[in-house]
């Protein structure tokens, strides 16, 4: 814990659920997506869609589900439906309208890795792939990227397209006949980004409390950009905060719960 | 018609060395039990298909079985990575693995296809993405009414599919309930399917939409209760996502998977299911 009071993870959860209201139909990855949406609906936006692979619909756990397919989501959701309606009728078919992923490996287009490290077919390190993340980030109609900085995982140029985010930039998504809007938000543990409205590239928009662009550049395999009039992102509250903690709490005491010897 | 056999039996009458096989459930329902039976059988040479290769492709590719892996992702749901079939694709140890890699908006229209009896799926889907350009198998058709350009992939066709179930009853009928994930369209898909089942009822006596594969669609059923461990059944046990955050420490060392295996399937059976699921049941 740094001596504000909040971690740069959490503030990144925050700044990421803030950014989902309440008529908002969500396509949710695992991980610090999932942690976003769920503190969004527990605080500002409470009607939202939360929307998992595993098809269940309108879904509300109790605590983060490990995978994506945990029995708590299907207990909880309005509908669950079957994989092939899920990935047809409701992303195919342009009911999402915002889908919210993670990335391994990132570049300033947008563009997503999660695939391989070194080239596809002898790769240095195979990573799990994409799962359905092609099709979310070319069907949802915006996409917000959330991810913690390194120079590991924002790089200049990424060894495998998993996720097509803007491309090469500018109006490439277009050029492929992608009428959907593409990454528009990517908020990290340091700033919030937004793609420059003609290049595409990303372009920080906001520097959490107390970090600089020094930070940002550090942390950052491309040469960063910073938009001239640079806020700052309001400070955690604490009702964010306790929602945020008590919902890793809840998560944590549930997948142990779970080892043999310990109280179901 | 449906038989009801030993797991023993159901998996040596319906695989078979060097057959294309799913095992199939979406993170929920996945049928352990069996695939755990095909590792004791030691078949060779399978062309293994499922969207999320789990513990239980893990399993089987460190045990040397696939000449072929068709997925769409290779991770340990929430955890991270498969490190027995990370070493094959990355080392060829114990073998070499033939890789076929898609979406899950690509592999769910593929089973839809087969279940259909279509050669091929279309879809709007791979734009953009790099897996166009590394799997032959994706290939593109162009809409004769719009003109617009659209992804194709073969369908799906698994000489053998194995799902596990809730119930069956007594005629064979078989009713899956919760994330039903792909486990219909992977059974109408295949040549045979072989189902494992929580237990055996009377009659469902249930509302008439609930996804029921009819006796005839099946060709043998197992009752291995708890034999989706440590994936879950709903109704009957919870997901042991302690086992899945253990998995990763097993799987990362090849002499500790081996000495797992050889407890864990080699010296067990598919009684050994129920035991393993105890603690896991809720109270009702």
């Amino acid at each position: 814990m740094s001596d504000v009071g909040f971690t740069p993870n959490e503030m990144m959860t925050i700044a990421a659920s803030r950014a989902l209201k309440s008529d908002d139909v969500c396509f949710v990855g695992i991980g610090a997506p999932s942690a976003a949406c769920n503190v969004a609906r527990l605080t500002h936006a409470p009607d939202i869609t939360l929307i998992y692979e595993s098809g269940t619909i309108g879904t509300a756990p109790d605590v983060l589900p490990l995978s994506i397919g945990d029995g708590e989501l299907c207990e909880t959701a309005v509908t669950t439906v079957a994989v092939p309606e899920m990935f047809r009728y409701w992303l195919q078919g342009g009911r999402i309208s915002i889908g919210f992923l993670g990335a391994a490996q990132l570049d300033k287009f947008g563009n997503i890795n999660t695939t391989v490290v070194g080239d596809y077919a002898h790769p240095k390190t195979r990573l799990p792939g994409g799962g359905g993340a092609p099709e979310i980030a070319t069907s949802s109609r915006q996409v917000y990227i959330t991810m913690a900085q390194s120079k590991r995982g924002m790089v200049e140029k990424i060894d495998f397209f998993t996720s097509f985010g803007h491309g090469d930039g500018g109006d490439h998504r277009q050029r492929l006949g992608i009428d959907t809007a593409g990454p528009t938000l990517l908020i990290t543990d340091l700033a919030i980004w937004k793609p420059d409205p003609v290049t595409k590239e990303f372009t920080v928009v906001s520097l959490h409390p107390g970090v600089t662009r020094t930070q940002v550049q550090e942390t950052c395999g491309w040469v960063v950009k910073f938009a001239e009039a640079l806020d700052e992102t309001p400070t955690p509250t604490e009702l964010e905060l306790k929602t945020l903690r008590d919902l890793q709490a809840r998560t944590k005491a549930a997948h142990q719960g779970t080892a043999k010897g310990k109280a179901a | 018609m449906v038989k009801f056999l030993p797991l023993k039996e159901a998996v040596a009458e319906n695989l078979h060395d060097g057959e294309t096989v799913a095992f199939e459930g979406f993170t929920h329902l996945i049928p352990t039990a069996a695939a755990h039976e095909a590792i004791r059988q030691g078949f060779r040479d399978l062309t293994l298909i499922r969207m999320t290769p789990d513990l239980i492709y893990d399993q089987m590719i460190g045990m040397g079985m696939a000449r072929k892996v068709v997925f769409s992702y290779v991770g340990n749901p929430g955890v991270g990575l498969l490190r027995r079939a990370r070493d094959a694709i990355e080392n060829g140890f114990p073998r070499a693995v033939e890789v076929e890699e898609h979406s899950h908006a690509g592999m769910a229209n593929a089973y839809e296809a087969g279940a259909a009896g279509l050669p091929c799926a279309v879809f709007r889907g791979y734009r953009g993405a790099g897996l166009a350009s590394v799997n032959p198998n994706i290939k593109s058709v162009t809409c004769p009414f719009t003109g617009e350009v659209l992804a194709a992939v073969p369908a799906i066709r698994p000489d053998v599919t194995f799902i596990h179930a809730q119930k069956a009853d007594r005629k064979g009928n078989v009713l899956v309930e919760g994330i039903i994930g792909i486990q219909k369209e992977a059974v109408l898909a295949a040549k045979r399917a072989v189902v494992t089942v929580e237990e055996v009822v009377d009659n469902f006596d249930l509302h008439p939409n609930l996804t029921v594969l009819p006796s005839w669609t099946i060709a043998a059923i197992s009752i291995v209760p708890g034999g989706s461990h440590p994936s879950y059944t709903h109704g009957y046990y919870e997901r042991d996502n302690a086992a899945y955050l253990e998995w990763d420490e097993i799987a990362a060392d090849r002499d500790r998977f081996q000495v797992w295996i050889q407890k864990n399937v080699i010296e067990s059976s598919a009684e050994d299911f129920a035991g393993r699921v105890e603690h896991l049941r809720k109270a009702a």
